[in-house]
């Protein structure tokens, strides 16, 4: 196969070679999509935070501690003329039936109502518990104010109804919304 | 108790072959005796846990800190091929029996995608060294476990009449088909 | 063998998944809807292409000790541009293949082809080899795709059929593994009678 000898001198100056080829087009690719990715992921959280809250110009980001203080949750909140619409507060829970985290962006109005909310990541089993992604499970919370409507699955009193046959997938979509609310209420609009 | 969870999670939840189609190669090539699917799984575990080790190393102290995260394909392989030459030649030294026993296997953990899956995987859950070391050895245990019990599957079903066109592969992914729905069974234990 | 037989041998007559029997993990983990199916295929294809011609190119210059690991370098930088190229410009589909893309690089089919073909051909011929294998994959994986998605879904390429589930033991692990064994055995069969 190679003409070449198979000197220790040829063999450590061959890989020396290859690789420092690989490292400049590798180096060179990544700048030329740098960008690409930058936008890409930008323009993905952007759609989830428009499909929780209504029309806005502007958005001002920034993060809030979670009460247990072991992470914090991103909140964006939506300004059109200068006025708040609402806060797309992205959650997650770390309870799915997958052991990928569940996040949701949930849209609160400045009352402290859900408005509206998305799922931006799930694994859970396709058919049953990915079905947190229907209107049909989602669209339960909307206008809803968590402190009468129980973010909890009926089964565990709560007044959530659970997706059929997925009720560990449907209590972590609670779990997150929860988290959501928790935190919006400690540290909600002050900013 | 976090460890406990990513053991039950990684043995039996998602395991590794049964569920997230990783290390089919060798499940497949390597599973028809039950003594060479222990002796596989042994070197799997041993390399799996030091790749884990060292590629965990070098994303927290080289990739990241300098920016170079998108080097880390290239790197990840090359460690782990250059682990697995390593154990041979250990392996050559300190026990040529066990050498002999695991004979072309060792070269195939390379290109095991379960090797490399579950180093990429340590590092995305931004696991720490010591629950990286617990996820990798859990993974193994599960690459393990799988392996062995289809081994003696198969040594079974070699035993019997299967239809002409579904002899030997065919009748084997059935049958690791049927083991997958079992472990299924798993999920909701964590 | 001539160029045209070179070419059309990844198709059927050594289908890497179906005759070969290689690259097993994507197939059974990336092939629950036919569009996943497809775009892993043509992902690995580039790869195999690339690192076949460059490996052609260089495989004299390359001492014969040192020549797997010189392989893996230069197939793990056609992965990695893949990565990067794909996360760019079809992100949707990045998500949706996940870990695989980078696992294209330890895929026993673009080793193999690298050590057993284009370590021996000229370039034109290695090139035609991989391109050949590469579709011959993709044909499978989206074949399997295809079948998994119609059934376990009730769509094809996303375009659904049946309104709601359809079985849905297709689309999850247990499915990958029977629909491939009894696709492997129908070719077998085919094989047979050809």
């Amino acid at each position: 196969m190679g003409k070449k000898e198979s000197s220790f001198k040829n063999m450590l100056i061959t890989l020396f070679v290859i690789t420092m080829l690989a490292a400049l087009a590798l180096g060179g690719v990544y700048n030329v999509t740098k960008e690409p990715i930058a936008l890409a992921k930008k323009a993905k959280a952007e759609a989830a935070i428009k499909a929780v809250i209504p029309e806005f110009d502007t958005i001002k980001v920034f993060k809030v501690a979670l009460e247990d203080g072991t992470d914090s949750l991103i909140f964006n909140q939506g300004y059109k003329n200068g006025e708040l619409v609402g806060t797309a507060i992205e959650s997650f829970s770390n309870n799915g039936y997958d052991p990928t985290q569940v996040r949701i962006m949930v849209g609160f109005s400045s009352d402290g109502d859900i408005l509206k909310t998305a799922v931006v990541q799930q694994k859970e089993t396709p058919g049953l518990g990915s079905k947190m992604n229907d209107p049909k499970f989602k669209d339960q919370f909307n206008g809803k104010n968590p402190n009468t409507f129980v973010l909890k699955v009926k089964k565990d009193g709560g007044s959530v109804d659970a997706i059929t046959a997925a009720t560990i997938s449907s209590r972590a979509f609670c779990d997150a919304v929860q988290k959501a609310h928790t935190t919006y209420l400690k540290d909600g609009g002050s900013k | 108790m976090e460890y406990i969870i990513i053991l039950i999670s990684a043995i039996f939840v998602s395991n590794i072959v049964l569920n997230q189609f990783l290390g089919i190669c060798p499940f497949l090539g390597v599973s028809g005796k039950v003594s060479t699917s222990v002796g596989m799984s042994g070197a799997v575990l041993f390399v799996m846990t030091i790749a884990t080790i060292v590629t965990w190393l070098i994303q927290t102290y080289i990739l990241e800190p300098f920016g170079i995260t998108f080097l880390q394909t290239i790197f990840f392989i090359l460690v782990i091929a250059a682990l697995v030459q390593m154990v041979e030649l250990v392996l050559k030294k300190v026990s040529p029996p066990l050498y002999q026993a695991l004979g072309i296997f060792l070269p195939l953990i390379t290109t095991n995608c379960a090797v490399l899956g579950v180093a990429i995987q340590t590092v995305s859950k931004n696991f720490n060294l010591m629950e990286g070391v617990v996820f990798a050895i859990a993974n193994a245990i599960g690459f393990g476990l799988a392996m062995i019990i289809f081994a003696g599957l198969r040594e079974h079903i070699n035993l019997m009449k299967a239809p002409a066109g579904m002899k030997g592969v065919p009748i084997a992914l059935v049958t690791a088909g049927i083991l997958a729905m079992a472990f299924m069974g798993f999920s909701g234990l964590v | 063998m001539n160029q045209l037989a070179n070419f059309t041998k990844g198709f059927i007559r050594e289908n890497p998944v179906f005759v070969l029997l290689l690259g097993m993990c994507p197939t059974l983990g990336v092939t629950s809807t036919a569009v996943n199916g497809l775009g892993m295929g043509l992902a690995t294809t580039f790869v195999l292409v690339c690192s076949n011609i460059v490996v052609a190119l260089v495989k004299n210059q390359i001492p014969d000790k040192v020549r797997i690991p010189s392989f893996i370098v230069i197939i793990a930088s056609f992965v990695t541009i893949v990565e990067l190229s794909m996360q760019a410009f079809v992100p949707a589909l990045f998500e949706s293949l996940g870990l695989f893309i980078p696992l294209i690089v330890v895929n026993c089919i673009v080793l193999g082809r690298a050590e057993g073909f284009a370590s021996k051909n000229n370039v034109f011929s290695s090139a035609l080899d991989g391109l050949g294998m590469g579709l011959g994959f993709a044909m499978a994986l989206t074949i399997l795709g295809s079948v998994r998605e119609l059934f376990g879904n009730g769509s094809f390429f996303g375009m659904k059929f049946l309104e709601g589930d359809a079985i849905l033991i297709f689309i999850l692990p247990p499915g990958a593994f029977i629909v491939l064994g009894y696709l492997i055995a129908f070719i077998n069969k085919l094989r047979k009678t050809a």
